[in-house]
């Protein structure tokens, strides 16, 4: 009877060992809060490719969370064999501290190894009973503004650049002026979620605040899933081009040998399917046949970029703002 | 080795058995802490200093040891009498009603911290709740009081997860207190309250304190439930491990080793007192059985 039992046990167990040798190769992206349906639709679109392509099935799992955590959980050892996340700093980081890819990453893909773009829009209540239309609303007494923390989430340090570079323009580039303006704007926030995702189920579900400033995809989305009857998307004068960023992580495909799954899986985001796809789930194509298939559904706005001289991009940027002691944290002084 | 009293136990071989004891402690406890404290150590004394006395930490220091503070009380009080309620009568649904107290227990923080905060929040569409949940946000608001977003909120999520601790912790006590100590105290001529308090309080002290300290220490370390209703406004309603939290997700990592480092010593001090106090107060009843 024993040895029956031991006998079984070694079958299981080669069984076993053989199924893992024919497992379908896998990838995963690792990605920040907003991008969940994005990613869904685009992976099965991907799968299908490749298989059509290359004859082999393969699985792709994506991860999110807000931007930063997400990145400091790919430096902490999760095998993100891609990420595509809010912003090139959260990327840079995983450069600088990890060393899981090199330090001129962003120079590897087109566009700045950003392959959609989107801004940054307020959500309100349905028929504007505050009569929100532009950042200056949100600064006056009585307004409820829902954003996530800026410290913690990569939409949160769009939705703050995007007001300090309104206030900038407004006051004529006077830096205190502006920094008054956002204290004021930022008194207003009644609970700080540690991303977007939480600050849009803050709003739309928990019903706090008159206003969420967020991404334009996720304010879109919001409106989608039945919100239609509940909220309408303001769009203020000035915004940010909010540039979330894509990379491969090269030291996890090397490891994984999926370096052509993942490349492949990078570049399909900049075909005309990948764009269309991201045209879809509200994000901004950078293909201009797609940009204009999709014309009536983004507005014309005026877009500061994070390379403008008054922000003179990340690194200064983070130092100035968002650092321990930065101009964010006096506001909460 | 004559310090260790030998005595046949069911178990056998003490060296066997302390060694294991001392091994697992190490693997589980002690090396995942020596880490923190080395990492801590390549931090500049002055620097240490800076981070853990900043304005924004003190204030999270008052809000987490307040708010834990308070709960715990609150459940030595609660808890103390759902014990009794248990043990000493007897009422349908006894068995569910046992069991339900266990349920923090099991519950996943987050879920009871979302359920908080649903139940308390206010919305702006306050005649549309049904739509929103906000049931005793709405009531609570009416008479002025507001919970989710505030420290209260953060009290309310650690009553919540620290109940079981005391009625656990009581429970087997008060069960073992046999009712004829407080009949014949009674029939002395000892008044209820004379009876409550030189007969059955010294008792349980030990156990309430026991209980209260399991409170406390759970409510000090508590993330999950917390984060979604206290707000996490910068010197308002955030707690201590939300700061480590914050910097984390900052790539700072040694700041955030700090804060665990002021943790980890002011908890464990915490614990010891604690200890020391319960030893203390059940040898010094122990003349009263």
């Amino acid at each position: 009877m024993k040895k029956v039992i031991f006998h079984t046990l070694i079958v299981l167990g080669l069984s076993f060992v053989n199924s893992s040798f024919a497992k379908d190769r896998e990838i995963l992206n690792v990605s920040y809060d907003p991008t969940r349906e994005l990613y869904k639709a685009f992976n099965e679109e991907f799968i299908k490719y490749w298989e059509k392509e290359k004859g082999e099935k393969i699985i792709v799992n994506q991860s999110h969370a807000g931007s930063g955590k997400q990145a400091r959980a790919v430096i902490d050892g999760l095998e993100a064999d891609v990420v595509t996340l809010a912003l090139a700093q959260d990327v840079g980081e995983i450069a600088k501290q990890a060393k899981l890819m090199p330090l001129d990453w962003q120079k590897r893909l087109k566009d700045n190894s950003t392959p959609y773009t989107s801004t940054i829009v307020f959500l309100v209540r349905k028929g504007n009973p505050k009569g929100i239309k532009d950042w200056d609303d949100l600064v006056k007494d009585g307004v409820s503004v829902i954003t996530p923390n800026p410290k913690t989430s990569g939409g949160a340090k769009w939705n703050y650049l995007a007001a300090w570079g309104f206030a900038l323009k407004k006051y004529g580039n006077s830096e205190e002026k502006a920094k008054e303006f956002v204290r004021k704007l930022f008194k207003n926030v009644p609970v700080l979620d540690t991303g977007a995702r939480g600050s849009t189920i803050t709003f739309a579900q928990r019903g706090l605040g008159d206003v969420l400033v967020t991404w334009e995809n996720e304010a879109f989305l919001a409106l989608k899933e039945g919100g239609e009857r509940t909220f309408e998307i303001v769009t203020p004068s000035i915004s940010i081009l909010a540039e979330p960023t894509v990379s491969l992580v090269d030291k996890n495909v090397e490891k994984h040998k999926t370096k052509d799954i993942a490349e492949s899986y990078l570049n399909f985001l900049y075909t005309e399917v990948g764009q269309d796809i991201a045209a879809k789930w509200y994000y901004r194509p950078r293909m201009e046949s797609v940009q204009k298939k999709y014309e009536s559904q983004f507005p014309k706005l005026n877009l500061i970029t994070i390379d403008d001289e008054m922000f003179g991009g990340w690194d200064k940027v983070q130092e100035k703002h968002f650092r321990e002691g930065g101009i964010f944290d006096e506001f909460y002084k | 080795m004559s310090f260790i009293s030998k005595k046949k136990t069911a178990i056998p071989g003490f060296g066997l058995t302390m060694g294991i004891t001392i091994l697992a402690l190490s693997l589980l406890v002690l090396l995942p802490l020596s880490m923190l404290v080395i990492k801590g150590a390549s931090l500049s004394f002055s620097k240490f200093i800076e981070i853990i006395t900043s304005q924004r930490a003190i204030a999270s220091y008052k809000l987490s040891f307040g708010a834990s503070f308070i709960a715990a009380f609150v459940n030595v009080v609660f808890g103390t009498l759902v014990a009794w309620v248990l043990v000493r009568y007897k009422f349908p649904f006894k068995r569910v009603v046992d069991a339900l107290v266990d349920l923090p227990f099991a519950l996943p923080t987050a879920v009871a911290g979302i359920t908080l905060t649903s139940l308390y929040s206010v919305p702006v569409f306050a005649d549309n709740i049904a739509w929103y949940n906000g049931y005793f946000g709405v009531l609570l608001d009416k008479i002025g009081i507001k919970v989710a977003f505030t420290p209260l909120g953060v009290i309310v999520a650690l009553i919540f997860i620290g109940l079981p601790f005391v009625v656990r912790s009581v429970q087997p006590v008060l069960q073992d207190l046999e009712p004829e100590l407080e009949e014949a105290s009674l029939c002395m001529g000892a008044s209820r309250a004379r009876t409550f308090f030189k007969v059955i309080l010294p008792n349980l002290i030990p156990a309430i304190l026991s209980g209260f300290s399991l409170a406390f220490a759970r409510a000090l370390g508590e993330y999950g439930s917390v984060v979604f209703i206290s707000g996490n406004m910068p010197m308002k309603t955030e707690i201590i491990p939300l700061l480590i939290m914050t910097r984390l997700e900052q790539y700072d990592y040694l700041g955030a080793t700090a804060f665990a480092i002021v943790m980890l010593a002011v908890s464990f001090t915490l614990m010891l007192l604690v200890n020391f106090i319960s030893f203390w107060s059940s040898n010094k009843y122990k003349s009263y059985n």
